[in-house]
C-alpha cells in the first residue's frame, strides 16, 4: 500500500482570531487538498476560566480533518508530539478505511472489525506509520499575547524534530509565524530535516493585536506546492547525476 | 471516513460498574482504578472469582497496537515476559461510543520505591540482576520496552521481582520509540537518540535508579548531560553503582547481559571475595595463635633434647 507523503499543518495558537477569511472554512479547503490542519491551544500556566478560544481550536480542527488539543505551557512537548503522531495515525488509518470499503465493501472500517482482525490492520497501519515520509508545516501565532510562551514552542519544535527523525520514513518541517508586516505569515524556517540546530528563531517578533488565522492558513497551504516542486527538481538532480 | 477520536469523550468509568465485551460477552466487575496511562485507564476488576486488569481507552487503535505487543509476547517460549493477555474486546458505553479494551493478568506487589522503603537498598542490586535478565530477553526478541519509568515497575512478592505493568510504550527495535516520560528520556538529557535500541532501555533503566535517591526528580538546566553526572555524583555512593550508572548514561554499556554482568561481578562476586578474605583473615588469626605453642614447644623440645644428652653423656 504506497501512502505518498503525509502533508500537516500544526497551527500553533491562543487565541480567536480576529481578521480575514474564516479559519475553520480555509481549514476545510486546507484539506481538500490533502493536508491535515492540527492545531493546539495554548493556555495560560494558572488560567481558571473558559478559554475563549477553545471553540475555534476545535472547529478549525474538525473542519481540517486533525486533532486538536488545548494544553498548559509546561506540557507543550509532549503535546505537540502526541498531536502530530496521533494525526498520522488517523490519516492512516483513513487511508486503510479505504481500502477496507474496497475489499470488504458496505463501509467497513476498522473499529468495527472484530479484536483479531483488527489487530492485524493495526499492525500495517502502525508500519506505514513508521515508514511514510512525513511533511509538517509549523504555524506559529506570534501575536502579543503569545510572546513569552514562544521559548516553550522552539522547545517543543526540537523535541517535535527528535521524535520524527527516529522514524524510518523521511520527516521534513518548515516553521512559519503570523501576523507579519504586509503578508499573511513569514517563513522562520525553510523546509529542513531537522530541527534541532535552529536557536532563538523567534527573535524578529512583529507583535501586533491582530491575529488573521484564516489567511495565514491559506497562505501556507500553498507553502507545501513549493517543497514539493524543489523535491521533485532534486530528485531530477539525483537521478542525473545516477545516470551520469 | 477519517476516525475522529479527538471527538470521541472521555470515559470515566465508576466503582461498581460492570463492562461487558460487545464480541465476547465476558463481564468485567470494577473494583477500582489501578492508574492512567498515556493512552487509557487501566482498572483492576473481577471475572468470576479472578482479580484481572483492564486497561479501557478511547483510541482503539493504540489498544490494538499493545495487544499486539502483549500477544508477541505471549509466543515467547519458556519465558515469562510481562502480563499474560487474557481477552480483548470492545465496551459499548452508554454515550453510544464504543472504548476498545484488553484484559491482563493483574499483577500485584509494591511499588519500587516503597519496597525499597521497607527492606532497604541492599535489594536493589538482586532485584535489577533480574530485571537486566527480563530485559536480554526482550531485547533478544527485538523488541525495546520504551516507556521504562519507575510508575510501570513493581515489586511482586514471594519471590520479590522486579516486573513491568505496563507494556504501551513498547516498541520493534530500529523503529522510533513509542511512548516515553521526559525524566527517563535518553534525547530529552541529550545523551542519544529517541530510536528504539537496547541502549535506549538501559539508559532509562539508569534514571529508574537515579529516581530512587531523587524521588521528586530534578530538571535538566542549561547542560542536561552534566547536570546528570553531577547528580549521580552527589548522591550515589555505592562506588560500583555509581560507575554503572554513568557508564548507562553514557552509552559505554550496549546490552542488558553487561549490566547483570557487572552487577554479578562487582555485588555478589565481590562480596564472596570479601567473605573468602575476612575468612582468610581469620585463618591466618589461628595461626598466630598456633604459632607461639610451636616456638614454645620446639623449645621445650630442644631444650628437653640438650639436656637428655647433657645427663647422659657427661
Amino acid at each position: 500500500m504506497k501512502t505518498g507523503t503525509l502533508k500537516q499543518i500544526l497551527l500553533i495558537t491562543d487565541g480567536c482570531s480576529n481578521q480575514g477569511e474564516d479559519p475553520a472554512h480555509i481549514a476545510s479547503l486546507v484539506a481538500e487538498q490533502g493536508i491535515t490542519v492540527n492545531v493546539i491551544g495554548i493556555l495560560e500556566d494558572h488560567h481558571s476560566e473558559q478559554p475563549e478560544g477553545l471553540e475555534e481550536v476545535e472547529e478549525i480542527a474538525s473542519c481540517g480533518r486533525g486533532v486538536s488539543q488545548i494544553v498548559y505551557q509546561e506540557t507543550l512537548s509532549q503535546t505537540v508530539q502526541t498531536v502530530t503522531k496521533q494525526a498520522m495515525t488517523e490519516t492512516l488509518q483513513g487511508v486503510v478505511n479505504k481500502e477496507l470499503t474496497q475489499i470488504l465493501g458496505n463501509e467497513k472500517t476498522m473499529e468495527e472489525l472484530p479484536p483479531d482482525q483488527r489487530g492485524e490492520v493495526m499492525e500495517v497501519v502502525d508500519e506505514l506509520g513508521e515508514t511514510c515520509d512525513l511533511e509538517v508545516l509549523v504555524l506559529v501565532d506570534t501575536s502579543a499575547s503569545m510572546t513569552n510562551k514562544l521559548p516553550t514552542v522552539q522547545e517543543a519544535l526540537i523535541d517535535l524534530s527528535i521524535s520524527m527523525n527516529a522514524r524510518i520514513g523521511r520527516s521534513r518541517f518548515a516553521v512559519y509565524q503570523f501576523p507579519a508586516r504586509k503578508k499573511a505569515i513569514q517563513q522562520l524556517v525553510d523546509w529542513t530535516s531537522k530541527l534541532e540546530s535552529i536557536s532563538s528563531i523567534f527573535a524578529k517578533i512583529s507583535s501586533g493585536g491582530i491575529t488573521p488565522t484564516g489567511p495565514a492558513l491559506k497562505e501556507a497551504m500553498y507553502q507545501f506546492g513549493k517543497s514539493s516542486l524543489r523535491r521533485r527538481f532534486i530528485k531530477d538532480d539525483y537521478t542525473n547525476i545516477e545516470e551520469a | 471516513m477519517i476516525t475522529q477520536t479527538s471527538k470521541k469523550p472521555e470515559i470515566h468509568i465508576k466503582k461498581g460498574q460492570i463492562i461487558k465485551g460487545k464480541w465476547h460477552r465476558h463481564r468485567y466487575h470494577i473494583v477500582k482504578k489501578l492508574g492512567n496511562g498515556a493512552i487509557g485507564s487501566v482498572y483492576l476488576c473481577v471475572n468470576g472469582n479472578k482479580q484481572v486488569a483492564l486497561k479501557l481507552s478511547k483510541q482503539s487503535a493504540s489498544i490494538s497496537s499493545e495487544v499486539n505487543v502483549l500477544k508477541a509476547f505471549q509466543a515467547v517460549q519458556g519465558y515469562h515476559l510481562g502480563p499474560s493477555l487474557i481477552d480483548v474486546d470492545d465496551y459499548e458505553a452508554t454515550n453510544g461510543f464504543q472504548y476498545s479494551f484488553y484484559v491482563m493478568e493483574y499483577i500485584s506487589g509494591d511499588t519500587l520505591h516503597d519496597f525499597i522503603r521497607q527492606n532497604g537498598h541492599e535489594w536493589l542490586v538482586s532485584l535489577l540482576i533480574g530485571f537486566a535478565k527480563d530485559l536480554q530477553v526482550l531485547h533478544k526478541e527485538g523488541y525495546v520496552f520504551g516507556d521504562l519509568k519507575i510508575e510501570n515497575l513493581i515489586v511482586s512478592r514471594k519471590p520479590a521481582k522486579l516486573k513491568w505493568v505496563d507494556v504501551g510504550g513498547t516498541t520493534l527495535q530500529g523503529r522510533a520509540i513509542k511512548e516515553y516520560t521526559e525524566f527517563y528520556d535518553r534525547a530529552y538529557w541529550q545523551c542519544g537518540s529517541r530510536k528504539a535500541d537496547p541502549g535506549y532501555d538501559l539508559f532509562a533503566l539508569a534514571m529508574v535508579i537515579v529516581r530512587i535517591y531523587y524521588p521528586n526528580g530534578f530538571s535538566r538546566g542549561n547542560n542536561p548531560k552534566k547536570t546528570l553526572q553531577l547528580k549521580i555524583n552527589q548522591a550515589v555512593d555505592v562506588d560500583p553503582l555509581r560507575r554503572l550508572l554513568l557508564m548507562l548514561i553514557h552509552g559505554s554499556i550496549k546490552d542488558a547481559e553487561q549490566v547483570k554482568d557487572f552487577l554479578l561481578t562487582y555485588f555478589i562476586h565481590q562480596k564472596n571475595k570479601r567473605d573468602q578474605r575476612s575468612a582468610s583473615h581469620k585463618r591466618s588469626k589461628k595461626q598466630d595463635s598456633v604459632y607461639p605453642l610451636l616456638e614454645v614447644g620446639s623449645i621445650l623440645t630442644i631444650g628437653g633434647v640438650c639436656y637428655l644428652y647433657v645427663t647422659l653423656f657427661m
